[in-house]
Order: C-alpha cells, then structure tokens, then sequence
C-alpha cells in the first residue's frame, strides 16, 4: 500500500462534499472575472511584469526598506512593533490593548491575524473581538476558518449562511444574500461604535511614506481603522511597496487578479494616527511586523514566495483546489500558494506533503499577478522533504529502481521485454487491465491501466531494420 | 544531410504502452521526405523523478539521455510536450552545474521539439494530408506542452486539416486533467476528482474522439472513461495525423 499522506487523506474526505462543490464554483467564478478584467486591460501583462519587479525588488531589499518604513511610521506619529512570531506578535497586540483598558475590538479581514491565531490569544486575555468583514463574520459564527484568502466562506452555500445566522442571530431564515447582508450589518453596526480598538491586516505597506494601504469591499476596513480609539495593523513584514507609484501599480493588479475588479470599492491609505486637524480617526496608531518564520524563507530557494500579494487568483483557477476546498490544506494559507508558503514557512517535514498536492499543470503561474513561479517550487519543495527523508517510501523504491533501469539501456530493454511478456497475460478486458497490486492500486482503484503492449517500440525499431 | 535527418526520441510511455504511437510519428515524418534516426540506447528523460523530488536520479536520467542525444544530427523530435518540455527546459537547469554537461544539455535542449511544434513552426505545415472520416474529435491541450512550451495553435491547426474531422471544443480545455505522473498515484483521490470534471466534459462535448499530444494525459482518460464503460476513443495526435482513412 502506498503511504497516504496527510493532504491526501484530508482531500480524498472533501471530495465531492458540498464544501468542494461550493468552491468549485465560487473558484470558477472568481477566475472567469479575473479572466474577464485581465482581457479588458490593455496593460495588465507590462503591470504583471512591472509588479514582479517591484516585489522582487522589495525583497532583495527588504532591511533597507523595513527601516524606511518604520522610520516614517514613526514620524507620522504611529509606533511600530517587531514581532518574531505568532506568539510575540500576539502578547504585543495584546499589550496594547490593555494598556489602552480596552474590552472591546473589532477586526477587518486580515490573513496576518489568522496566521497567528490572533482571536484565540485575545479571547484568552478576556478582550472580546468581532470579525466585521463579512465572510469573516461568517467564519467567526460558524468556529471555523477561512477556505480562500479573500473569500473566506467558499466553501459555503448560501443556505448555510442563512441557516447559521437563524441559528446564531436569531433571525428568521432567508437565503437572500441582500437580506442576510442587512442583518449582518445591523448587528455589526453597533458593535462598532462601542469598540475600544481596532484590529486590520495590510495589504501594502508603503515604505517612502509609512503609510498603510487596506483594500476591501465592504467599508468595514474604514470603520474599523477610524471609528475606535486605537488601530492596530498586523502586517506579514513582506509587505511592503517602496513608493506610492509601485502602489500604483499593485493596485492594478491586484484588484484585477482578485475579484476582477478595476479598483476594490475602498482602497484606504492611512498615515499616522488622528491629526490634531483631523476630524476623526484613532488617537493611536500601531503597526505590528510580523517575521513568523520570513525572514528565514528570504535567504531560501522558495524566497519568491514572498512576493505573493494574496490576490487568490491561483486558488481560484487551481483544479486541486476546486476539488478539495480549501480546508483540505490545513492551514492558513491553501492552494497552490499555500501548498509553497505553508512548508516554507512552517516546516517541511510537516507540511511538506502539501507540496505533492498539485499536478503540476501549471496553471497558477500562468494567472499569478506577479508571476510567481509556484510549480518550480512545488518541486523544490517535494526535493527537500525526500532528502529530509520523509519520502513516500514505496514511491522512493519505485523512483529508485526505475532510475537506475533508465540510466543502463541494456537493463532498461530488458524491462521492456518483461513487460510485454506481463502484458500478454490475459487480465480483463482486452488492452486494459482492472486492478493492479501494490502502488498500482492507486491507479486502478479509479481507472484502468493499458497493458504494457506485446511489441514495445525498441523491438519495432528494430524489426524494421 | 543534417537537413533532412531527424532523431526520434520515443518516451519511455509510447515505447512500453503505446509504441504505435511512435510508429505513426516515424511515418509523419518520413512522408516529409525526412531520414528518422533511432538513438537506440534511449531510455526515460528522467521527468517522473524530476517531479516526484528526486533531483539526483533526475539528474543522472537526463545525463544518459543528453549522452544518447547529444551526438546525433538534426532536430530531436518528442511525441509528448511533457517529456519535451523536460529535455527542453529542466534537463538544462539540472545539470547547469556540471561542467561536462552543460553545454551539451543545452545543445541538446535548443534541438529538441514537441512533434506539432516541429511539423508546424519548423516544418511551415498546417496540413499533413491526413483524412478521418465521420468523426467529432476535441482536443486537449497537455499541460506542460500547453503552458510550458506555448504549444495551443500548432495541434488545433494541424487537427483543422485533418480531411473528414469535425472538431469541437472542451468547456474549460486548459483544465488538467488530473493525470501530472506520480501525483495521480500519490493523491489518487483528488487525481480522480480532476479526472471526473474533466471526463464530464468530454462526454457533453459530444466528441467521440479525444486527441492530445501526450499519452500520459490520454491514459489517464482512456482508462477513466473505460472505467466508466463509455466508448469513446483517446488517440494520441500522431496516430491521427498519421491516418489516412476511417
């Protein structure tokens, strides 16, 4: 039997579930948008090109701009904080909040935040905090996590929205969406006005100007960073831009690439805390950079990884996605990117089996906004978990075996004959063989095998002669 | 004369399973007036221990098939995308380091060609003469010979030729269809899940004929749709484009 890795089982118990059905949908959907807005962009393929540079330019120069950027945070009168990982990153959030006596924080989407589990060490300091992104909200009701890095409840029906919201909220059913919106945000409207801290991620950090860049759909991101006393932004500390033009230029890819939009529906850039002639906003601003296992990535072979704006458009256009959710992936991050940042970042000996869950077809760097080369690393990665030696053993053997056949043409013939002696004994139906021992059997337990043909091309050749 | 001869290098898969398949390429190409040469000592390109993790023996696969290669004459035409695509592009990067064989990895590399890409931007053909009476035929584009080699135009031109057949379109043809080597035993579950999409397609399609360039992709769906107990024929582009009735 072959050894089932732990990704393999996870997607093998989502496929055909409602959840992966959902997704597939939702993913295609997303991706014919993006399809439909990258054709309408004359310069979506120089903005791809200009993007990478922009990104791999940041990340070869990161020290550099990290300063630049804390420097002018600084200046324009926010504070910056360091964190090494989750567990800093957490104590320091909720430091903050407990020196401004805060009980009450309202969050905007952020996959920083549920990278390190923010909510849970919130909760366990008594400091109660609400998702007010809509399908954050969502997740939060539902005690589950994201499936997709910009549209959290994939994996969900309408119906299942409609039957958690009568079941937490107290409403009475509906699956409109314009209904279960409305009551969402009635919910969350005052929930906002009584928040003592503000909790978002980052989408961009600009590092010229210090300023912080949100872009959302839903105008909670705005609520959220003004209406409370006090901002807290969690930032992966990749995510710089180093000026306002390279955001620019983010901006248009990103947007596209995500929802196919042109421009999301808010794109907020923030710089400092209140002024004191401004007529709103938080008395404090702080940004919290986030390493949590990047800077090591940064000097590796999977550095590009880095460069990944969550944009989601390879979730979305990933036949391995659509066909497991993304919860198969068991992290924070899932498909393709996922499937290269989780390893990267948290370990390939745990997480390096995710790196076996693509085909390899490719189909994510093609959409990739700053053309990421994720299949290039899926094979880099699969190399580092078979020299760590957590390799499939019968897949090991057979690799092994098969190798030092093909490197002795001799021996490689000689196989060829054997196979086509095997091959003219009668299994089944002509041609085709229905179930074969072994790694064979994860093969025939879902499809037929061609038997190895009697004449292999090596005898035809010479036959010919 | 260099020109004219050309080396076949067959794939590990056609020779043991389909070697027809290499049969009809051979006779594609001598009706072109070309001289077929058969490095004999050819083996596997080393691509499924290339995917699979395994640098090393991909390394030494590639090795041996530079070694068969390197020394012949003319272009090295590959009846697969995939396998293509590994001596075009990763034979080169694997062995970038070693200094005696780089540079014979990337002579190697530059003469090698996907067989559609040979007969089409090599060869200047759109029509290779080839007749299929009667049949509905949809294509799908591989993955690696898609995406990493650019090949899309070169089949659907030859297959538009092609006197007799009519072609139509798979919804969603850029989709993988699940097969992608060791994944397919590795994640058979997902694998299949690809390949059920994927064959629904196919059967609301209306093709009674699924052509493709690579029979890694073709086995994968033949013996699903066998699985299935449907009747519709899989057919490397080769054996197609080699036909001249039915």
């Amino acid at each position: 039997m072959t050894k089932r890795h732990g990704f393999a089982d996870r997607a093998a118990a989502a496929v055909g579930s409602t959840a992966a059905k959902a997704t597939a949908t939702g993913a295609k959907r997303l991706d014919e948008r993006r399809r439909e807005a990258a054709d309408d962009f004359a310069a979506m393929e120089t903005s791809r090109d200009e993007a990478r540079r922009i990104r791999l330019h940041t990340l070869a120069n990161l020290d550099r701009y990290l300063d630049d950027f804390a420097q002018a945070v600084a200046d324009a009168g926010g504070r910056v904080h360091w964190a090494r990982d989750a567990d800093e990153a957490n104590e320091i959030v909720v430091a903050i909040a407990r020196e401004a006596a805060a009980t009450r924080a309202v969050k905007s989407k952020s996959m920083a935040t549920e990278e390190i589990e923010l909510n849970h060490a919130l909760a366990a300091a008594e400091i109660e905090v609400v998702e007010t992104d809509l399908g954050e909200f969502i997740i939060q009701l539902a005690h589950e996590r994201p499936s997709h890095i910009i549209a959290p409840v994939m994996h969900k029906t309408r119906q299942d929205i409609g039957e958690l919201f009568e079941e937490s909220l107290g409403t009475e059913y509906t699956d409109d969406p314009e209904l279960l919106n409305a009551s969402a945000r009635a919910h969350l409207r005052r929930i906002f006005l009584e928040a003592d801290i503000g909790i978002s991620g980052v989408n961009f950090g600009v590092a010229e100007s210090g300023s912080i860049c949100l872009v959302t759909n839903e105008g909670n991101g705005r609520l959220t960073t003004t209406a409370p006393r006090v901002h807290v932004a969690v930032m992966g500390m990749e995510r710089l831009v180093p000026s306002f033009r390279d955001l620019g230029v983010m901006l248009d890819v990103l947007a596209r690439s995500a929802t196919g939009q042109k421009l999301t529906s808010y794109t907020t850039v923030i710089t400092g805390p209140r002024r004191h002639d401004d007529p709103d906003g938080p008395e404090e601003l702080h940004v919290v950079v986030l390493d949590n296992g990047r800077s090591g990535v940064l000097g590796d072979s999977t550095a590009e990884v880095l460069a990944c704006i969550r944009c989601g458009a390879c979730l979305n256009v990933c036949p391995v996605y659509r066909e497991s959710g993304g919860h198969a992936y068991g992290t924070t991050y899932p498909g393709p990117i996922g499937a290269v940042l989780s390893p990267s970042l948290l370990g390939v000996g745990e997480w390096g089996d995710l790196a076996y869950g693509s085909s390899l077809c490719g189909a994510c760097l093609e959409v990739c906004p700053v053309r990421i080369d994720l299949p290039r690393m899926l094979v880099e990665l699969r190399a580092r978990y078979v020299t760590d030696g957590h390799a499939d053993r019968s897949l090991e053997r057979a690799i092994r075996r098969y190798a030092a056949a093909a490197t002795r043409p001799a021996v490689f013939r000689a196989l060829l004959r054997a196979g086509a002696l095997a091959g003219k004994v009668p299994r089944s139906q002509e041609g085709w063989i229905r179930s074969l021992p072994f790694m064979g059997a994860a093969w025939t337990d879902h499809r037929d095998f061609p038997k190895p043909d009697s004449r292999p091309f090596h005898r035809r050749w010479k036959d010919r002669a | 004369m260099s020109d004219s001869t050309v080396q076949l290098f067959v794939t590990c898969l056609v020779d043991s399973l389909f070697p027809a398949v290499g049969e009809s390429t051979v006779r594609i190409l001598e009706r072109q007036g070309l001289t077929v040469e058969f490095p004999y000592d050819q083996t596997c390109c080393g691509q499924p221990a290339f995917n699979a993790g395994f640098p090393e023996e991909a390394r030494a696969m590639a090795r041996h098939t530079v070694d068969v290669l390197h020394g012949t004459q003319g272009t090295i035409v590959v009846p697969s995308g995939s396998c293509a695509q590994m001596i075009i592009d990763h034979a080169p990067e694997l062995l970038r380091e070693d200094p005696d064989y780089a540079a014979k990895a990337n002579d190697v590399g530059a003469r090698t060609r996907e067989l559609t890409m040979f007969l089409v931007d090599d060869l200047g053909l759109g029509d290779v003469g080839a007749r299929r009476e009667g049949a509905i035929a949809a294509y799908h584009p591989s993955c690696h010979g898609l995406r990493g080699l650019g090949i899309r135009r070169q089949p659907l031109e030859l297959l538009g030729a092609v006197a007799g057949l009519q072609v139509t379109e798979l919804r969603e043809a850029d989709t993988c269809c699940g097969f992608g080597g060791v994944f397919s035993v590795e994640m058979p579950d997902i694998s299949a899940a690809m390949l059920t999409t994927k064959l629904n397609s196919v059967v609301d399609s209306g093709a009674g004929l699924v052509v493709a360039g690579d029979v890694g992709c073709l086995m994968h769906m033949a013996g699903g749709m066998r699985r299935r107990g449907d009747a519709t024929s899989f057919v490397h582009i080769a054996e197609l484009l080699d036909g001249t009735g039915e």
